[in-house]
């Protein structure tokens, strides 16, 4: 973590158009984006947001039509994918088919030529690293969907890359094994200290395994941040409502008083809200609110909001509550099942709703 | 015992079935049995023997044509698979353009074309070769046969290309493989089962060819259809059906390999 300032990968003003004239698509457009040595680095957006465009670009499978890819300070987005110290798990692995574990493991320093003492030693350490051992010398075939996402990882990571690319390997596999991979990727990360470039639509585990996420829709990057940033603290619209489950509420700005801001709801009640540096909020805003940051409570005339409840979803560790404002918009309030038993309120109920401080925050739309 | 209502059960399919299979090989079994006939006859049962295979054995002729068969089912089997091999991946390794199609088809047109119309051509075209050169060997036919061997070979393999995930190849490029690397170690192991299935099949199509060679032989180059053909002429003898059972036996092997290649194929997907 010491030299996490040197950039691994620097993105500068990439874009990716297919096609000409009136049948253009552009993927990408204008990308920027640092990534640092050692960092656990996700690309998520909804499919079609050219992520994995990037990730190939990256990786050479593709050449960007604007720009420059630089890794350590060099241009690479000229050369031909097996001129780059960069190595992909594959979506469905791609394990060649033909070749035992331990071959696929060792095929990348083959085809770079290392003595065969080393491949064989190189291969074992990373047999090793995925606990593996015991299948080396089964065809790939003959192993399950996790053990070949586990050869997948070892093969890439094998000839050392400067950074290591991963296109939703986890896809495949079902949410117990996933999740299991997603713990096992985080140890793989920390113990080989390669810079991962992790492509996923779900932002679970987007939230659960980066370091930093870019958050990307129609070819273009919305915001960059930590997850508790972008979960928090979302620059837009998009950030907001793709990631996690978020309440929209209007409101009009009453009064800026530094970093806080005074806003008041449709209903008259007054909230202070919280909003991004490079928004100058006026008029008419919308304001978001996360579902477990408020709380149900007995009708009181204090209370910031009121209204009805709509629903109960019970989810096990949590209750999701869906409360009718007076406005006829929907409320959603997470609250976690922290006593054994019902939660003590049912549909019908009129309730009132506590807003944590600090829990609103104004949007860019 | 089938109790309930079964989608895979219909009515009268097995009798239809037997019957086909019955008009489908009584007459190859009815050749096969008069192979071993003891008597003259082809048509009349006098006793077993093996008296027509020793004497297709010992017939020069037979044998000639047989080994010339042979020589040119391989050369130009191997020729075309090697033709089509590099065809199938030039068609299918690349993005669609214009004119892809036509090319499909043109590599395809010899399966389209009628025979008849291949073998006056290639006539016309080789007996002015023949005359500006002089030479008339075997290479003739071996040309002709290649010729019409090439969509043969080249339906396995594209279909076999087709199939095979390009992620594979382009995990060996991001694993430091160059162009040619990604074939030799990838591409081609992965194509083998289809570029045999090719070989085999173009192998089994010109060892029978008949129509084309008949058109371009020279004197004295009778393969075994030909030479076969030539014996219609006289009063058939059943030597005629020895020589066809191991042409039958010989297909069978043939087809057999085929088949355990195509399934190993599979296992490997």
């Amino acid at each position: 973590m010491r030299k996490q300032q040197e950039l691994a990968i620097e993105v500068r003003g990439v874009g990716r158009v297919y096609g000409d004239g009136a049948g253009q698509v552009t993927a990408l457009s204008n990308i920027f984006l640092n990534i640092r040595q050692n960092e656990f680095f996700t690309l998520l957006g909804p499919s079609g947001c050219g992520k994995t465009t990037l990730l190939r670009l990256i990786a050479g499978f593709d050449f960007p039509t604007d720009g420059e890819i630089l890794l350590y300070g060099e241009d690479i987005a000229p050369l031909p994918p097996f001129k780059r110290p960069v190595n992909t798990v594959f979506q469905n692995y791609a394990l060649f088919p033909h070749m035992t574990v331990a071959q696929n493991i060792g095929f990348g320093l083959e085809m770079l030529g290392r003595p065969k003492t080393e491949i064989a030693t190189r291969v074992e350490e990373m047999l090793a690293l995925v606990h593996m051992e015991a299948m080396r010398n089964r065809k790939v075939m003959q192993i399950s969907g996790g053990q070949q996402q586990r050869v997948a990882l070892a093969r890439a990571l094998a000839p050392k890359p400067k950074v290591l690319l991963l296109d939703e390997p986890l896809s495949a596999l079902d949410y117990k094994l996933r999740k299991e991979m997603q713990v096992e990727l985080k140890r793989v990360q920390a113990e080989t200290g390669i810079t991962f470039i992790f492509v996923t639509h779900d932002q679970e585990e987007a939230l659960a395994m980066s370091d930093r996420i870019a958050v990307m829709s129609h070819g273009e990057v919305r915001q960059v941040g930590a997850p508790w940033e972008i979960y928090d603290r979302p620059a837009e619209r998009f950030v907001a409502d793709f990631i996690g489950e978020t309440n929209f509420l209007a409101a009009d700005v009453i009064s800026v008083d530094g970093p806080r801001i005074r806003v008041r709801l449709s209903n008259g009640s007054l909230l202070d809200a919280t909003y991004p540096v490079d928004l100058m909020p006026e008029g008419k805003v919308t304001i978001v609110i996360r579902p477990e940051h408020a709380q149900l409570a007995t009708p009181s005339s204090t209370a910031m909001l009121t209204g009805q409840i709509e629903d109960l979803t019970y989810l096990g560790t949590d209750t999701h509550i869906r409360v009718r404002l007076p406005d006829t918009s929907l409320f959603t309030i997470r609250q976690q099942n922290n006593r054994v038993g019902p939660i003590g309120f049912s549909a019908g109920d009129a309730v009132s709703l506590n807003i944590s401080e600090g829990a609103a925050q104004i949007l860019k739309d | 015992m089938r109790k309930r209502f079964d989608i895979r059960v219909q009515p009268g399919f097995a009798t239809i079935a037997m019957f086909c299979f019955f008009l489908l090989y009584v007459p190859i079994f009815t050749l096969v049995v008069y192979a071993f006939n003891s008597g003259i006859s082809i048509a009349r049962w006098e006793g077993f023997s093996f008296r027509w295979f020793v004497a297709a054995w010992n017939n020069n002729l037979v044998i000639e044509a047989a080994i010339r068969s042979v020589q040119i089912a391989a050369i130009a089997a191997v020729i075309a698979t090697a033709v089509a091999t590099l065809a199938a991946i030039a068609t299918t390794r690349t993005a669609g353009y214009r004119g892809l199609t036509f090319k499909y088809s043109f590599i395809n047109m010899p399966l389209m074309v009628p025979e008849i119309v291949t073998a006056v051509a290639l006539l016309i075209l080789f007996s002015r070769i023949k005359v500006w050169t002089g030479y008339s060997g075997l290479g003739y036919l071996i040309l002709a046969h290649t010729a019409f061997c090439i969509p043969f070979a080249y339906l396995p393999i594209r279909a076999r290309l087709e199939n095979m995930d390009l992620a594979l190849e382009r995990a060996a490029a991001d694993l430091y493989a160059t162009p040619f690397k990604v074939f030799r170690y990838i591409t081609l192991p992965l194509l083998w089962p289809g570029i045999l299935a090719g070989m085999m099949l173009s192998f089994v199509i010109s060892l029978d060819d008949i129509v084309i060679t008949e058109f371009v032989k020279s004197a004295g180059q009778e393969t075994l259809p030909t030479y076969m053909l030539g014996q219609l002429r006289r009063a058939i003898t059943p030597e005629m059906n020895a020589i066809s059972t191991v042409f039958l036996l010989l297909s069978l092997a043939i087809v057999t390999i085929f088949f355990f290649l195509s399934r190993s194929n599979e296992k490997s997907d």
